[in-house]
Parts: C-alpha cells; sequence; structure tokens
C-alpha cells in the first residue's frame, strides 16, 4: 500500500515536471534560471495560458514528450501524402520547433488546421495555399494506440499461455488478478445478458474491455509509455462505439427489426406518419452516440480536473511565495486525489462501456416474444446478474 | 474545439489496430480461454459434488462403524457375562464332581477299614480263642501234675499273650 501510493506521488511529480516541461511558465517556483535559458520560448510572454496547456495536453501532437526535457521529444514517425498523391514518410524530428521540411509543417497558434500539419500547394496563392494533406501519421495517440494494444495482447495472451500449459488449474499473482477480471466481465456481464450467445459476443466484448482499461489506465500515467489521452479522445470512442453498433446490427434478429419498423403499437402510431419508425431509427444511432460521449468527457474530464489542480499551483504562484506553497500543498492533495478516483473511473468507464455494449447486442438479438418492454426487462437482468436469460424471460 | 471534431488519422489508426486486436484475440485467445476457465468450474463444481457425496459416505460410514462397534460391544459383554456364567458353571459342576468323588473314596476307605477291622477283630478273636483254648488245654494238662506247676504255667502263658501283643 505505502508503495503503491509513494508510485502515485511520484508519478504527480512527473505530471508537474511535464507541466513545467511544456515551458509555458516561466517564472513558476522551480524554474526561475531555467527561464533564463529559455530564450526562444515565451520570453515576452510572463502570463501563463492555462487553457493551451490543458488543451495540448489533452489533444494529440506529432512527437512523443519527455519529462524534464522540452526541448526533445520522442520522434515518431509521418505519414503523409501531398496534393499530388504522393507519399511523404520522415520523422517528426524534422518538424520540431517549427521547422519546415519538404514544404510541410505544423501549422500556428492562428491557424484553422493549429497544430496539424499543413502543406503549401505551389499552384494557388495566398490562404488557398495551404492545405491539409492526408494525414495518417503515427503521431503520439496512435503509437500510444500501438501500446496499448500491445499490453492487451501480452496480458490476454499471458492468461491463454498459462491454460496451454496448466489446464485445471487456477493461476496465481498478476495471472490470477486477469483471470478474475475476465470472469467478473464474463460471468458478471456477458453471460448473464447473453446467455446462450455469449460465446459469440464475449471475444468482441472481453476485448472492449480490456482495450479501454488499458487506454484509460495508460492514460493516467503521465511518462512515456503512458501519458495520451487516448479515451479523452472522441476518434477513439467514436470507433469503438461505432464497433458495438456494427456487432449489435450485424445478424440482429427478425425480431429487433420487427420492433424497428413495425411495433405493436396502435397503428395511427406507425401509419401513415411512420412516428414510432423515426424515433426508434433516432434511437438506433443515439446508443453508439452516447457511448461514444459518455466514455469520451469522463475520461477527458478527469484529466483535465487533474491538470487544472495542478496548473493552479502556476497560476498562484504569481501571487507570491505564501499562495504558492499553500496551492501547492492544497493542489497536491487534490489532484493525488483525482487521480485515484480516476484510477477507479478509468475500471467504471471500461465496465459501463462493455455492460452498455452487452445490453445493446442482447437486445438486438432477443428471439421473438411479445407484449413486454425489453428494456425493463433487460435492465433488471442486469440487476439479477446470476440469472440466465433464459431463466429470467 | 479541437477536442470534439475527430481527426481521421486516428480514426483511421484506431480501426486498423482495433480490428487487428479484435482478430488476434478472437482467433486465438479468448474462446480458449473461456473454454478452460468454464472447464475449470465444471471440474471443480464436480469435484465439489464428489467431495460432498464423499462426505456423506464418510458419515454414514462413520454411523455404520459406531453401530458395528455398539453391536461388537453388546456381543462382547454377552459373551463376557456367558462366559462368566459357564465359569461358574464348570467350578461348580467341578466342585460337585470332586465332593463326589471324595466323598466316594471316603466311602470306599470307610468300607475297607471297616472291613479290615472286621478281619482283624476275627483273627484277633479266633487268635484269642485259639489261645484261650491252648491255655485251657495246658491248665487241664498240668491240672494232673501240681498246683505250682499250674500256676507257673498259667503265669508264663500269660506273660506270652502280654509279649505278643505288644
Amino acid at each position: 500500500m505505502r508503495l503503491r501510493i509513494f508510485t502515485i506521488i511520484a508519478l504527480f511529480i512527473l505530471q508537474l515536471a511535464q507541466i513545467k516541461g511544456f515551458g509555458f511558465c516561466s517564472y513558476a517556483i522551480f524554474s526561475s534560471d531555467v527561464a533564463s535559458e529559455q530564450n526562444h520560448e515565451n520570453n515576452a510572454e510572463n502570463q501563463i495560458d492555462p487553457k493551451g496547456i490543458i488543451f495540448e495536453h489533452l489533444g494529440d501532437r506529432y512527437g512523443w514528450e519527455v519529462p524534464f526535457a522540452h526541448h526533445y521529444s520522442i520522434p515518431l514517425p509521418i505519414i503523409i501524402r501531398d496534393y499530388t498523391g504522393e507519399w511523404h514518410i520522415f520523422s517528426s524530428a524534422k518538424l520540431e520547433h517549427g521547422k519546415t521540411y519538404n514544404g510541410f509543417y505544423i501549422a500556428g497558434e492562428d491557424s484553422p488546421y493549429k497544430g496539424k500539419i499543413v502543406g503549401i500547394n505551389p499552384e494557388k496563392v495566398g490562404d488557398d495555399a495551404i492545405y491539409r494533406p492526408f494525414d495518417i501519421s503515427i503521431t503520439k495517440n496512435v503509437a500510444a494506440l500501438l501500446i496499448c494494444a500491445l499490453v492487451v495482447v501480452c496480458m490476454v495472451f499471458s492468461i491463454r499461455g498459462w491454460y496451454k500449459k496448466n489446464p485445471n488449474r487456477a493461476p496465481r499473482k498478476t495471472k490470477g488478478m486477469l483471470e478474475f477480471i475476465v470472469e467478473f466481465v464474463y460471468g458478471g456481464v456477458i453471460r448473464p445478458t447473453l446467455g446462450a450467445k455469449s460465446k459469440r459476443f464475449a471475444p468482441f466484448l472481453l476485448t472492449i474491455f480490456f482495450f479501454i482499461l488499458v487506454m484509460n489506465l495508460l492514460g493516467l500515467i503521465v511518462i512515456f509509455p503512458g501519458g495520451a489521452n487516448l479515451t479523452g479522445n472522441i476518434a477513439i470512442t467514436l470507433v469503438l462505439a461505432i464497433m458495438t453498433f456494427i456487432f449489435t446490427n450485424i445478424r440482429a434478429t427478425k425480431h429487433y427489426w420487427k420492433e424497428i419498423f413495425w411495433p405493436d403499437i396502435p397503428l395511427f402510431l406507425k401509419f401513415p406518419i411512420p412516428i414510432m419508425q423515426t424515433i426508434e431509427i433516432f434511437g438506433m444511432f443515439t446508443k453508439p452516440a452516447a457511448l461514444t460521449v459518455r466514455l469520451f468527457a469522463n475520461m477527458m474530464g478527469g484529466h483535465m480536473i487533474v491538470i487544472t489542480l495542478t496548473l493552479l499551483i502556476f497560476i498562484f504562484a504569481a501571487f507570491g511565495a505564501v499562495a504558492a506553497g499553500g496551492s501547492l500543498i492544497i493542489s497536491l492533495a487534490f489532484s493525488l486525489f483525482m487521480l485515484v478516483l480516476d484510477v477507479l473511473v478509468s475500471f467504471i468507464q471500461a465496465y459501463v462501456f462493455t455492460m452498455l455494449s452487452t445490453i445493446f447486442i442482447a437486445l438486438s438479438h432477443e428471439s421473438g416474444h411479445e407484449e413486454h418492454n425489453i428494456n425493463e426487462e433487460s435492465v433488471k437482468r442486469i440487476d439479477s446478474a446470476d440469472v440466465p436469460v433464459e431463466n429470467a424471460i | 474545439m479541437e477536442l470534439f471534431t475527430p481527426d481521421f488519422g486516428l480514426i483511421f489508426w484506431m480501426f486498423v489496430v482495433f480490428a487487428a486486436l479484435l482478430f488476434l484475440l478472437w482467433k486465438f485467445a479468448w474462446p480458449f480461454i473461456i473454454k478452460s476457465i468454464e472447464e475449470r468450474a465444471d471440474l471443480i463444481d464436480k469435484g465439489v459434488e464428489y467431495a460432498e457425496n464423499a462426505k456423506i459416505q464418510l458419515e454414514n460410514a462413520k454411523a455404520d462403524a459406531a453401530k458395528y462397534i455398539q453391536e461388537a460391544q453388546k456381543q462382547q459383554a454377552e459373551i463376557l457375562r456367558e462366559a462368566d456364567r459357564i465359569k461358574t458353571q464348570i467350578i461348580e459342576e467341578a466342585k460337585d464332581a470332586a465332593t463326589k468323588e471324595a466323598k466316594k473314596v471316603l466311602d470306599a476307605a470307610q468300607v475297607s477299614i471297616e472291613q479290615s477291622r472286621k478281619e482283624a477283630e476275627l483273627q484277633f478273636r479266633n487268635e484269642v480263642s485259639s489261645f484261650a483254648l491252648q491255655v485251657a488245654e495246658k491248665i487241664m494238662r498240668n491240672k494232673l501234675a501240681a498246683d505250682n506247676a499250674q500256676s507257673e504255667l498259667v503265669n508264663k502263658l500269660i506273660d506270652e499273650v502280654e509279649f505278643k501283643n505288644n
């Protein structure tokens, strides 16, 4: 326990270092001497820009920053296709600190493509000449994505390896914990909800759970292998929700489509004006949309609060040493609390996403039976999680 | 608000990575893990059931054993009682037999004693009477000779008899 607390504090200090590493706060309590070295960056600007820092942290970048060294970031490959259809692959180090490479550079603060790579089309003039190339670079988020996928693969294959080697024996320690999580999701959510169909969808749901969990937790670690705000990025959650949407609707039962296009309600509600159909079809898309926003907003909010609390130290530092010291202690305590809370939230959000996906899939794979409220029933089914579906009906 | 506009590059990679991950895990890991977990759960269930049955059987066996032990103890007690009874009986019988035998021996001894006493008496009487006859015969013969000599003879004869009896 002590070790864990120590780890969290260490991570927190690293986080502080990283925020400072961005170099926005040249006057901050730690760095009055460092400031003189940082002459190429924000020397004129003595005010810190909390919004800029927060958004820079939450957003994506072309390199991967490392703590204590804001001149250097881990270079990542940039893959872009210019307007002629030619591919360019080069290191992100070539674009650092406003450099231009092959006519590409990272757009500045005032550009509509702020922070993204833009190129210049020589055939046009003025603002029109600046265009956004087709960009599938391995950015910080993509690299983090690959790392997370690798971690998930390692985790899952370690349990698989255990069972290959020791059939019918329970794993211990880390593998035991992983197995517990698998059993928690599979036995606690998937099997009670999907019943006989659970084998068909369990791989997808378990993958989505572990992937989200790992992305969430790695996002809380501020240094290299972590630190990317993955699940707090709407592109990631959107793809996850689309996956759920695909699994919900592909091979859905006749009953499900009938509920959407010809539900058992009084005729005037569905013909000639398709009121219910409109609502139902709308509902098909609001489900994944809710999934997207829920995960995204929760994780982004958590990150944002921690960063804001940390930034308070630098903001209050402007009012003198006492305010700096006081805010240091308070911020430290609060962000520590938030980080610990975020660990819990990481797990809960992964769980909620999986649970809702399971329910959506279960609803769309319901075989026909009449006169009931599916939603209520499935909620009840989740409540009494140990009753198999067939029995619950 | 760049946070709310998904970036194409990231969506593309996310699709690729997730699809690859899903394929890999679906193909090689999850079904096997789930199967293993369920098989193990079944095995444990069976094991528990077996253990419960075994426990019940053990309890039954224990009860049986207790019953047998009790019966055995009862039998043992009975046997002991019987043995005790037989022992007493044998002793009694032996005593009786011995008493009878002893009495028989005693009787036989008395009979033989009686008989030999009678024989002795008879013999004694015969001898006494023969002596008396001899004495009388000699007295009769000496009376014819002298009185002194007669009394001397009588004394001599009596001495003889006394000597013989001693």
